[in-house]
């Protein structure tokens, strides 16, 4: 039986590794099943992050499998003829194994910082103020183009109008649909009503929850026009599966468009906007 | 108190007479005191086994509710659906959705993982394991157990009335949790949940202090710490874990419960209305409740594996025949993951919305803590390699447990790495991952520790043939059930959503989510020949003596059962629980408590421990 054992543990590396290579290349039932198309100037680099430790943790998956496999495989009591070794461990082995792990964990973490610093510290600027650098003080961060409101079970986005400020009179109304221009940087400013939220653009690589009582900024560029599904990734009540927006990426002219229009059918109707609060 | 020494051992036996008697005579306060009421930490063990197994299904019934609800939304359920909801004509409502995620995850982590490991394993194994007559405090031992039930009806009760549980998940997040407006499993069944949680938080620190004593002070002679056995380790670490995180969740549930029910508003900002409700007063925030919740709850993630990897250390070695290769390393890392363990919370919300630099040290600190993983991992690799395993079902289960940490292990690098969990958290890659660490390698492990003390605890085998049927199906089903929920993950497929399929970038993994149920039933209907060799066997097994293993513990050295006190004489250990193969004797093994043969000096043979 210890043929069988060791046999059904090798199945485990070659199993895992096959599901991958399937997923990754989408063959048959897994079409789909793998890492959404990226439609964000931003995101590829999480791709390539994810991708990276995928082949890294993947060679040590297989490695240590095999490993696994070959000990049972060998030493079998119904086969392995020779005495046990008797040994209580090895000084140098632990230090070889301590060593390469944490080194290889460090440069992983190491490594993804500036991905992580332009997610989510480095908000893009209008100008980097009168010492031109980028990172100090005197920075001019770009304003929000539109603020997404969360609340049970709906998507509440605010248009700066004409003027470029949300809080303004000008300000466009939708729900559930979030309209941005191609090619450019857009700031979002996020906030939540009720309770917690979660901004999840899969396409977009990013996700970020939205906390009452706080204000945060989501910065990306998108380059691919298109539909795209806005989620709530974070448990919000029982209509949480069904609070989903849409995203629509649109050309800089159609945008325009479709702001002025919705203006002007917010002012027909003299529909009041939603009693959320003026970002001060 | 110096238990220690030998005097207050001397013949355990009569010492077991004298307890024995010490109850009332007549049938039923004795049948109480002894099956009850008991201060036997043996016991007491089985108490928190049996209670904590029958959990253990409410847990896998209440996973494959949802289970049944991503693979056929809304669709009714069969068999008990009709039954159960009978007003939404068999359907799941999503508003049960939430709270059958909610209820499995409570369930399972404070009624099942927590408790089995450290209330029925670390009760039944660490007196007999160290050479002792019984735990330190045997009231608190008792109590222990029994403050455990006022949770059962807490959390229990709230099936029986709408809507059937809290829902806000088993991380509790307000304003969710904390607002009875929020959501109707947000009203009393909440405070419930908390009450309940407080409890078995309650019941965890009776047990850490008397592990922690017991340990300490009542070792027999020759134990010393670095002759223990991994598992006493591993249950030393996870008492002082819980002793040291566990006043801060209960603080947490105290504040959320004030805020419920006083209006404290320590987790709620100004302002905050919810469900066109009166606005709460306000001056809190959100994110509090959340570094107080992981700053226990994660090192509650190792409260959970720890015990299991010291029981899977002392299984492998057995089968191996060999000593454990790197005991030292192997104590070491366990300290260094319970150390590092309460600096790495944060990475429970890197996008929470918490500072990006304070992302970035947890982020460093998560990445270290999987290096004494990594290292426990080459250690068992170590032992096995030239040793002469024998395939028997515990060790089946413990190699499983290896070979799947690795895998949780391994996901749980991709989550700390900030940019990434960006886009994987709170998707079924978190899900995969928490489930290769749980299930597949701490469920595993506690299903090798029982086939492995089975014959200590009952004086009768479990069956090998459907122990390997049992453990051969759960692991092809297991791997079929999480295995691909990294696949889903990796499309951002998100958890807790109760029709995925509203979402276009969804909608194409239905088919791969009917498959996966198909496996989760087929490996909770796997466990019927589980509970079936379980009771059956108590009756039928075959008979064992002392040591049916040739293993080398002292709790092979009592009798099977161990008598109540445990020792039918005093041991006193010459050497670490490793010592198979030794040179030294004739025979594979060595137990800690025999004297070295003539000739030999009595400091040979010692090397585990120095
Ligand atoms: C190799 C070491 C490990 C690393 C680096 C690691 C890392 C992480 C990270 C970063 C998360 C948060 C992911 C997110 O929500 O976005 C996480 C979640 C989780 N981990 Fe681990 N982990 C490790 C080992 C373990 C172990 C041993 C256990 C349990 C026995 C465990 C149980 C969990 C659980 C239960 C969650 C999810 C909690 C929830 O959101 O409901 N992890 N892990
Ligand atoms: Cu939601
Ligand atoms: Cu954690």
């Amino acid at each position: 039986m210890g043929r069988f054992w060791s046999i059904l543990f090798l199945l485990v590396p070659v199993l895992g590794v096959l599901t991958f290579v399937l997923a990754i290349n989408e063959v048959g039932p897994f079409y789909r099943h793998w890492l959404p198309v990226n439609i964000n100037d931003h995101g590829g680099i999480i791709d390539s992050l994810f991708m990276f430790i995928l082949y890294l943790t993947g060679v040590i998956f297989v490695a240590t499998g095999l490993v696994l496999f070959w000990f049972l495989w060998k030493y079998d009591v119904a086969k392995n003829r020779a005495p046990v070794k008797f040994s209580h461990g090895s000084h140098t082995l632990e230090v070889i194994w301590s060593i390469l792990p944490a080194a290889t964990l460090l440069f992983i973490a190491i490594y993804q910082m500036n991905a992580w610093a332009d997610a989510k510290l480095r908000r893009p600027l209008l100008s980097t103020g009168p010492d031109k650098t980028a990172g100090t003080r005197d920075d001019v961060v770009q304003p929000p183009l539109v603020e997404v409101t969360a609340r049970q079970f709906e998507w509440r986005i605010r248009y700066a109008g004409s003027d470029g400020q949300i809080g303004t009179p000008d300000d466009v109304y939708t729900v559930n649909d979030l309209h941005i221009p191609v090619d450019e940087e857009v700031v979002l400013q996020l906030k939540s009503m009720d309770v917690l939220h979660s901004f999840f653009l899969p396409h977009m690589r990013v996700k970020q929850d939205a906390v009452p009582g706080m204000k945060q900024f989501l910065w990306f560029r998108a380059n691919r026009t298109g539909t795209y599904d806005l989620v709530c990734a974070e448990l919000c009540g029982w209509g949480h599966y069904k609070m989903r927006g849409r995203l629509y990426v649109e050309s800089r002219q159609q945008f325009d468009k479709w702001l002025k229009e919705k203006f002007q059918e917010q002012e027909q109707t003299e529909l009041k906007g939603p009693p959320a609060e003026s970002a001060e | 108190m110096s238990g220690t020494t030998v005097d207050s051992h001397q013949s355990a036996a009569d010492h077991a007479h004298g307890h024995a008697h010490s109850g009332s005579h007549s049938g039923i306060g004795h049948f109480l005191n002894t099956y009850v009421f008991s201060r036997d930490h043996k016991i007491i063990g089985l108490q928190f086994l049996f209670s904590t197994l029958l959990w253990f299904l409410v847990g896998g019934l209440l996973a494959l509710g949802i289970r049944w609800q991503v693979a056929f939304p809304w669709k009714t359920m069969p068999v008990i659906g009709p039954a159960l909801f009978s007003a939404e004509g068999g359907q799941i409502s999503p508003e049960f959705y939430t709270t059958l995620v909610t209820m499995h995850a409570t369930v399972m982590i404070f009624f099942v993982i927590i408790p089995i490991l450290a209330g029925a394993f670390g009760n039944y194994l660490i007196p007999l394991m160290i050479g002792a007559d019984d735990m330190a405090f045997p009231v608190l031992n008792m109590l222990s157990y029994w403050f455990m039930w006022p949770a059962f009806i807490c959390i229990g009760s709230a099936f029986f009335q709408q809507p059937y549980g809290a829902g806000a998940g088993w991380t509790s997040y307000p304003p969710l949790s904390a607002i009875p407006e929020a959501a109707p499993a947000s009203a009393t069944a909440q405070t419930m949940w908390l009450i309940g949680i407080t409890f078995v938080g309650v019941s965890s620190m009776m047990g850490s202090v008397n592990y922690l004593t017991t340990i300490i002070q009542m070792r027999a002679p020759g134990m010393t710490m670095f002759r223990l056995p991994l598992t006493i380790w591993a249950m030393f670490i996870t008492a002082i874990l819980q002793a040291f995180a566990l006043p801060v969740l209960t603080a947490a549930g105290f504040m959320q419960v004030t805020d419920r029910l006083l209006g404290t508003g320590f987790f709620l900002p100004e302002g905050l209305s919810v469900n066109n409700a009166e606005p709460v007063s306000g001056g809190g925030q959100p994110l509090l409740w959340q570094h107080l919740f992981w700053f226990y709850s994660h090192p509650a993630v190792y409260i959970m594996i720890l015990p299991a990897m010291g029981m899977v250390s002392d299984i492998i070695a057995c089968f191996s025949r060999k000593p454990i290769f790197g005991y030292k390393p192997m104590v070491y890392s366990i300290s260094g993951i319970a150390g590092l363990g309460f600096i790495v919370w944060g990475h429970h919300m890197f996008v929470s919305g918490m500072h990006p630099m304070l992302g970035m040290t947890f982020m460093v600190a998560t990445m270290m803590i999987a290096l004494p993983s990594a290292v426990k991992v080459f250690n068992w690799l170590g032992t096995i390699w030239g040793g002469k395993i024998q395939f028997t079902t515990p060790m089946l289960f413990s190699l499983s447990f290896v070979s799947m940490f690795i895998i949780g292990g391994l996901s749980g690098i991709f989550m700390a790495a900030t940019p990434v969990d960006i886009f994987i958290h709170d998707t079924y890659y978190i899900v995969a991952h928490f489930h290769y660490v749980l299930f597949a390698g701490t469920a595993m492990g506690v299903f090798g520790a029982i086939y492995f003390w089975y014959p200590k605890m009952f004086g009768r085998m479990m069956n090998e043939f459907w122990g390997k049927w049992h453990f051969f199906l759960t692991f092809v089903f297991l791997n079929g059930t999480f295995f691909l929920m990294h696949v889903l993950g990796a499309v951002g497929f998100p958890r807790r959503l109760a029709d995925p399929y509203e979402y276009d970038i969804f909608r194409p993994l239905q088919p791969m989510n009917q498959f996966i149920t198909i496996c989760a039933i087929g490996m909770v209907a796997s466990q019927v020949i589980f509970a079936a060799n379980f009771f059956l066997s108590m009756f039928f097994g075959s008979r064992v003596g002392r040591n049916p293993w040739n293993a080398n513990s002292l709790e092979w050295m009592a009798p099977s059962p161990p008598g109540h006190g445990n020792f039918d004489f005093q041991p006193v250990v010459y050497r670490g629980p490793y010592e198979y193969g030794s040179p030294e004797v004739d025979i594979d093994y060595y137990p800690q408590t025999m004297p070295p043969p003539a000739g030999v000096s009595p400091i040979a043979g010692n090397r585990g421990a120095h």
